[in-house]
């Protein structure tokens, strides 16, 4: 696992800190070393733990670091099943705040799906870099309220 | 079987010549090749000044807008198809003698739903099967594990012990078709469970034809499939080619891979250097192995991707066989012409496909398969213009056949070889991209040579460094992708697109219940058993060890718990 730091952006608050993840048994990681570069010239922290975390692994890693978005890319199909677990295990570890990302290979009709069960984003290919870091960036500040509140 | 004939077996960094004089080698070659490339061409010059600037009012142009003669020289031998270095093709007649063959790719679902397709393909005249597997398998995941939820025959057909295997070839005359099997980490496993269907079947092996893509060092460089560290899959990838040498005169043991480093975002340069580069390793193993490299040379064979810079890719499978040939005679000092002709598969590029307004898609993969014929291809697999979205639909893998259809039939263009041959541009592009390559080959050899360098990270690195600045320059419009960062259009209307059901799934649980039920779990263990004593002796082949815990109906996963437990696990290093 390694973690790329961000520029400091000359703020007080802690850089946003996005989990990267490719849970599936799919080694087509171009998109995430992009997104991962992306991201870190964004001024963000980036964890990427690899290939293949289970959706248990990636929990842990977020609650363990703290991550204020998980980005979850998945290009195989197996979406419905992976980003349900996420969810629940996220839920069951008290953990519910932390937001979720996808994107991927995600055919729209499933779209509606995954956003009821809280997975924002759901990008398809060729989707500009600055809306998936924009989206970030309103997501994140979302969890930070939330956290400030609760 | 024959005993195979072992002898130094290491897999590591031998070399045929010395590391030092090999150094020496590719820095000739880049000497004289930067001559050629980059040398002045005086003719040029002045038409700069004279013609060229006062027309474009005053401006000098940011690159060379025309190429001449000067530019295109070259002292790498005949000139002429199918001799040798083979730059024009590797058949003096080309596609007059034999138009290349359209390999299409298929697998998906449940076993039996592959079988009915190959039994379709065979039917309607198609003697080459080209097998997919879902990633469950590629990864030696079994169907019961939690880990393959979702993926079942996804991507592919899935394959969790022999039985799945049986059933794919059912009624399918193993001794008369040539299968192709994209399978990379498990080769080993999938090679011993073809060769235990035929067997079953009373065939004798060597009557078997088909390839392996078997090609672990793209994958530790692009595709990211593996299980264990670099050196143990090498070490099978050599008993491979050991048991088929000396065992199976028509099976090609790798096909040495592009395709993957490509979609992962390299440049077709980084392609055609590490693609070969790879290859040269596998030779150096071979010989390493106590072969003669012309006993095994000319099984190697290779497979590209042909994407959307049109005089680019074609130059690149010009130098592609310039290079082998030069490189296979001049370093290794191979003979047989066989072992010097670069045969290649090509893919249309996935990456080129875009999500939005597919039926774009339809032109784009037209394109890319002519370039492939132009650059001389010996066989073709056309992508779909849904692929972006899933696997593709029958209405549409049957466009992307008839793409190529189109291409033989209709085009004139199987009737001259290398009919871009003699374009200034091209051929300056292709010794420019011969230098690109030659530049790289010295460059992993001052790193210890490619398998050090993929250990390090080196090829990955540089594949992730082109794959972000092609993404800059697409997000700053200077790279464009039609309807996706020009010519958008709002409210696309949704095509139809397969959707596998979870039925595979169910049907694959409950087929490995019963294998597991109806197999003598005492022989599983024993064979599991002998199998582990063989990983642990570096000159024992394993080929013959994983059949028997085939043919014991050991599954995937234990196969490759076994080899886990022996070598140990790889992460990959770091890349960004």
């Amino acid at each position: 696992m390694f973690m790329a730091s961000g520029k400091s952006r000359g703020s007080s608050e802690r850089p946003i800190r996005v989990l990267l993840a490719k849970p599936a048994i799919d080694g087509h990681d171009r998109g995430v070393y992009v997104l991962a570069r992306a991201f870190r010239d964004a001024g963000m922290e980036v964890i990427y733990p690899g290939l293949l975390p289970t959706p248990e692994q990636i929990v842990d890693i977020a609650i363990d670091e703290d991550v204020d978005v998980i980005a979850i890319s998945l290009l195989n199909g197996s979406h419905m099943t992976i980003f349900k677990k996420v969810m629940e295990l996220l839920r069951a570890r008290h953990a519910g705040d932390v937001a979720v990302i996808g994107g991927g290979i995600i055919p729209p009709r499933d779209r509606p799906r995954l956003e009821r069960m809280g997975v924002t984003g759901n990008y398809g290919p060729g989707t500009p870099l600055e809306t998936i870091i924009t989206h970030v960036r309103e997501r994140a500040a979302e969890v930070r309220r939330r956290r400030r509140v609760a | 079987m024959a005993a195979p004939r072992v002898g130094s077996t290491a897999v590591g960094g031998e070399r045929q010549a010395p590391a030092s004089s090999r150094l020496k080698y590719w820095r000739s070659k880049v000497a004289r090749l930067s001559k050629a490339v980059d040398s002045r061409n005086e003719a040029y010059d002045s038409w700069e000044k004279r013609v060229l600037i006062p027309w474009q009012k005053g401006l000098a142009s940011a690159g060379r807008l025309v190429y001449t003669s000067a530019d295109s020289a070259h002292d790498g031998g005949a000139d002429m198809p199918g001799m040798y270095p083979f730059t024009r093709g590797i058949y003096p007649n080309m596609y007059a003698g034999k138009p290349w063959t359209m390999r299409m790719f298929s697998g998906f679902g449940i076993p039996e739903d592959t079988n009915s397709r190959l039994k379709y393909l065979l039917k309607h005249g198609e003697t080459g099967l080209s097998i997919a597997f879902d990633e469950p398998t590629l990864y030696g995941v079994d169907c019961d594990s939690e880990r393959a939820e979702g993926e079942i025959g996804k991507c592919g057909v899935n394959v969790t012990t022999l039985k799945d295997m049986e059933v794919i070839f059912d009624g399918i005359p193993l001794d008369k078709v040539s299968t192709s099997m994209t399978i990379n980490a498990p080769a080993i496993i999938l090679f011993a469970m073809y060769i235990a269907v035929a067997q079953k079947r009373g065939i004798n092996q060597s009557r078997l034809a088909g390839t392996l893509q078997a090609d672990i060092l793209k994958e530790y460089i692009a595709q990211k499939e593996w299980f264990y560290p670099p050196k143990a899959h090498l070490r099978m990838i050599r008993d491979m080619m050991l048991y088929s040498v000396n065992n199976m005169p028509k099976w090609n043991f790798i096909s040495v891979s592009g395709y993957h480093i490509r979609e992962a975002g390299s440049t077709a340069a980084q392609e055609l250097a590490f693609t070969l580069a790879d290859g040269f390793h596998y030779v150096d193993m071979g010989i390493a192995a106590g072969l003669k490299v012309d006993d095994f040379a000319p099984r190697i064979s290779f497979f590209f991707d042909s994407s959307m810079d049109m005089f680019e890719e074609i130059a690149k499978f010009r130098a592609a066989r310039r290079i082998w040939a030069t490189v296979m005679r001049e370093l290794y000092g191979a003979k047989d012409e066989r072992s010097l002709k670069l045969r290649f598969h090509a893919q249309t590029s996935g990456y080129t496909l875009t999500w939005q307004q597919p039926l774009n898609n339809i032109a784009r993969t037209a394109l890319e398969a002519l370039y492939a014929v132009l650059g001389g291809a010996q066989s073709l697999h056309t992508n779909s213009y849904d692929e972006a979205l899933a696997l593709p639909t029958e209405a549409a893998a049957k466009v992307a056949l008839r793409t190529q259809q189109v291409i033989a039939e209709e085009t004139g263009i199987k009737d001259v070889a290398d009919p871009m041959g003699g374009s200034y541009y091209l051929e300056y592009l292709t010794n420019r991209i011969e230098l690109e390559a030659y530049r790289y080959f010295e460059k992993l050899d001052e790193l210890g040579g490619i398998l050090k360098a993929v250990e390090d990270g080196y090829p990955q690195r540089e594949i992730a460094d082109a794959s972000y600045q092609r993404q800059r320059r697409i997000e700053a419009g200077e790279a464009v992708m039609v309807g996706v960062n020009k010519y958008q259009e709002e409210d696309e209307a949704p095509i139809n697109i397969l959707k596998i059901s979870r039925k595979a799934e169910l049907a694959q649980k409950r087929r490995l219940a019963d294998v597991k039920r109806s197999r003598d779990e005492a022989e599983v263990s024993r064979a599991l058993d002998r199998l582990r004593e063989a990983m642990r002796s570096e000159t024992a082949n394993l080929v013959p060890h994983v059949i028997d815990a085939v043919k014991a109906y050991a599954t995937i996963g234990e196969i490759v718990k076994v080899g886990r437990d022996v070598y140990g696990e790889w992460k990959e290093p770091r890349i960004i």
